[in-house]
């Protein structure tokens, strides 16, 4: 019981970046454009976050920082594939590398320490947030350490997160605006024919995107870890992308397929050097290479068909 | 888009995709202005790192050789519209295939090795990328995501193999046994003292001659034709009765074949064994190198060469200016990729405006228009 309870914390520690990366995915391939970009996203909203924390010692302005970052990064994205109709994969990837590059090349020449920030502490942290009453639930069977160890003791922008699915399906499926933006990816056409610009509307999901993906960027530096470190994200923001594909596209498979690969992770610490019956022990790699594999399979069509927004990946081009 | 216009060729090959480098290069520079160092005395020290002095020299010549068979990679799979992001690890795999020949020819001359060697490398990391080509032709996975999986797949099974396998028991680090030296793949400075000691070797005649391989096999041959065809539009080439499964399959085959190369230039060459992750990047260089030279072998070579130049003038500004990390030349290739890629339209518009103006001074003779574009 105590195991499965801690494997399920740090799943739900670990899937906190996944989700909001995810949602941020999905809500800007909804609107017709594809971001490969979410890691580069993640990895310099870390670093924003980090930087300003440190600096000014709170960590919301962190926070803001760290969105700021992902804003400006969904700004050139946006700038490239809506306005000059370029290659969104391609943007994607740039804005990868420069993420990859910028942030250890500034954060070795302000803090000279080979692009790592100063470890974070006191204001300049998020920090666990304890539920009502649940010190004195610990000790109820059950239910107590479900309560007080799974539940309780998170940061801000788990709960934030969790908050978010919910919020996404009703805005995508609930709101006059989550249709218009589902509509942009299915069929821009349509929406401009109704005169309402496309352009407007995927920077609006852009926008979002930007926000959400960079909650978890700052999550990582702030939250997760007390500092940032080179390469942080570690390909965060493509198993994001892999379980938007699982997901199909819709929110709450999102989080199941979020918390699926944040247990995958949670297992892979728990696995290192154990002894499984029959199988012996299970190397570390194979474990990491697990949710990448399965996403293979996924798109092979072995598992079932994941059916992309039609307009994702493509320009739209006014004439014509 | 109905309001652009035909650009004289060269506008096309040489013009825009200079000005698009050139404004990388000035945000470049901008990000070195931010840390407090002057942009035009890290262009010389860069230069002077790179072309200055023989130790140099070889080892931008390395580098180059690498940045050749990525790019190329990368390049031939973009004429069939196809984007490999996974020559990272389709390298790497090819890696594996360098040092199980190398090392089980044990002590036959290069010579002989060699060609097995290339094999070897080409046959592993052809395979690898086979992978994602095939599922795109049968199974219709877009072959960008199943191509950044495959490096991740790459990266944990590699490290594996090399770690739990490969690994001797009296070697700490994580790396193979070494190849015999009479087995490795030589060093152009056993030729040119010039090169003194650089890893510089045999790979840079091969890139060479892959530059003109891949010129022929896209322009000069049916294949290359059906190629092109497909990248230009895929149901115009299925209706001409081209089979585009097995074009794609075929191409990202030989794109990981190309790509494999670098573990002849690395891992039988330069390291003379197999070192965890050695590829360190050099994959994903392609992607810029590619783009930077419009896909072309002639500006392949040439962005190759630029980006050599960039590697080792980096390590050489790492050392000299302590502000600036080699990580500038991660951005440098980031702004390429982004402007030459990605952004390509925006400085076309007011190309295409001032050549609209141009017209218009000079109308109506068109050939004096042509003359003073």
């Amino acid at each position: 019981m105590e195991d499965i309870i801690s494997i399920l914390i740090t799943t739900v520690r670990v899937s906190t970046p996944l989700i909001l990366a995810c949602l941020a995915g999905l809500y800007s391939e909804r609107a017709g454009i594809v971001d490969i970009g979410l890691e580069g996203k993640l990895l310099g909203s870390a670093f924003g976050a980090a930087v300003v924390a440190s600096v000014t010692g709170n960590v919301w302005l962190g926070l803001l920082a760290g969105i700021g970052v992902s804003l400006m990064f969904s700004a050139v994205h946006g700038l490239a594939s809506i306005n000059f109709r370029g290659n969104q994969i391609i943007s994607g990837v740039a804005l990868n590398f420069l993420a990859s590059g910028l942030t250890v090349f500034l954060g070795a020449a302000w803090f000279g320490r080979g692009g790592n920030t100063p470890a974070l502490s006191g204001g300049a942290r998020f920090y666990g947030i304890e539920l009502p009453f649940a010190g004195e639930l610990a000790g109820v069977p059950i239910l107590g350490p479900i309560y007080s160890g799974l539940l309780s003791g998170h940061t801000i922008l788990t709960y934030l997160a969790f908050l978010a699915v919910p919020l996404t399906a009703w805005v995508l499926w609930r709101t006059r605006f989550g249709l218009r933006l589902r509509a942009v990816g299915e069929n821009p056409k349509a929406l401009d024919t109704a005169g309402m610009s496309v352009t407007v509307l995927r920077y609006k999901a852009l926008a979002i995107t930007a926000v959400l993906v960079g909650m978890g960027g700052a999550y990582l530096s702030t939250a997760q870890a007390a500092s940032f470190s080179r390469e942080m994200s570690s390909g965060r923001g493509y198993i994001a992308l892999a379980a938007l594909i699982f997901a199909k596209w819709k929110p709450y498979p999102a989080l199941g397929a979020c918390l699926l690969f944040g247990f995958l992770e949670a297992m892979q610490y728990r696995l290192q050097g154990v002894d499984l019956p029959l199988i012996g022990p299970v190397p570390t790699q194979a474990m990491q290479a697990l949710p990448y594999i399965l996403t293979i399979l996924l798109l092979a069509g072995f598992v079932g068909r994941a059916i992309a927004p039609k307009a994702s990946g493509q320009p739209y081009v006014k004439e014509r | 888009m109905s309001a652009s216009m035909p650009l004289p060729r060269w506008v096309d090959i040489i013009l825009l995709p200079v000005l698009n480098v050139t404004l990388a290069f000035i945000i470049g520079g901008i990000v070195v202005l931010i840390v407090g160092e002057n942009p035009i005395e890290a262009v010389r020290i860069m230069l002077y790192g790179a072309f200055g002095y023989g130790y140099g020299f070889g080892f931008t010549l390395y580098y180059t050789t690498n940045f050749i068979f990525a790019g190329l990679a990368v390049a031939v799979a973009f004429h069939g519209g196809l984007f490999n992001i996974g020559g990272e690890g389709q390298a790497y795999v090819g890696g594996l295939g360098a040092i199980l020949v190398a090392l089980a020819v044990g002590g036959l001359h290069w010579a002989f090795a060699l060609p097995l060697i290339m094999i070897a490398s080409a046959f592993f990391a052809g395979a690898w990328a086979f992978i994602p080509g095939y599922l795109q032709a049968k199974r219709g996975s877009h072959v960008v995501i199943t191509t950044i999986m495959m490096n991740f797949i790459a990266t944990s099974m590699m490290s594996y193999i090399i770690s739990r396998i490969l690994k001797p028991e009296n070697i700490n680090s994580d790396e193979s046994a070494r190849i015999a030296d009479v087995t490795r793949v030589p060093f152009l400075s056993e030729w040119i003292p010039l090169l003194r000691n650089t890893p510089v070797n045999i790979s840079f005649i091969l890139a060479i001659l892959a530059l003109v391989g891949v010129y022929v096999l896209i322009w000069h041959t049916k294949f290359g034709y059906a190629l092109r065809t497909m990248g230009h539009n895929g149901t115009a080439a299925r209706y001409a009765g081209m089979s585009n499964a097995k074009l794609i399959m075929a191409t990202m085959a030989i794109s990981g074949a190309l790509v494999g190369m670098v573990a002849v230039n690395d891992t039988a060459g330069a390291h003379g064994r197999l070192i965890l992750g050695y590829v360190a990047g050099t994959g994903f260089v392609g992607i810029a190198v590619a783009f930077m030279g419009k896909a072309h072998p002639i500006g392949v070579g040439l962005s190759a060469l630029l980006f050599g130049v960039l590697y080792q003038g980096g390590q050489e500004l790492a050392f000299t200016m302590p502000a600036i990390t080699r990580e500038m030349i991660v951005t440098i290739q980031a702004l390429v990729i982004l402007f030459t890629g990605a952004m390509s339209n925006m400085l076309r518009r007011p190309v295409e405006f001032a050549f609209l103006a141009a017209r218009h001074r000079q109308e109506p003779d068109p050939v004096a228009q042509e003359k003073g574009a």
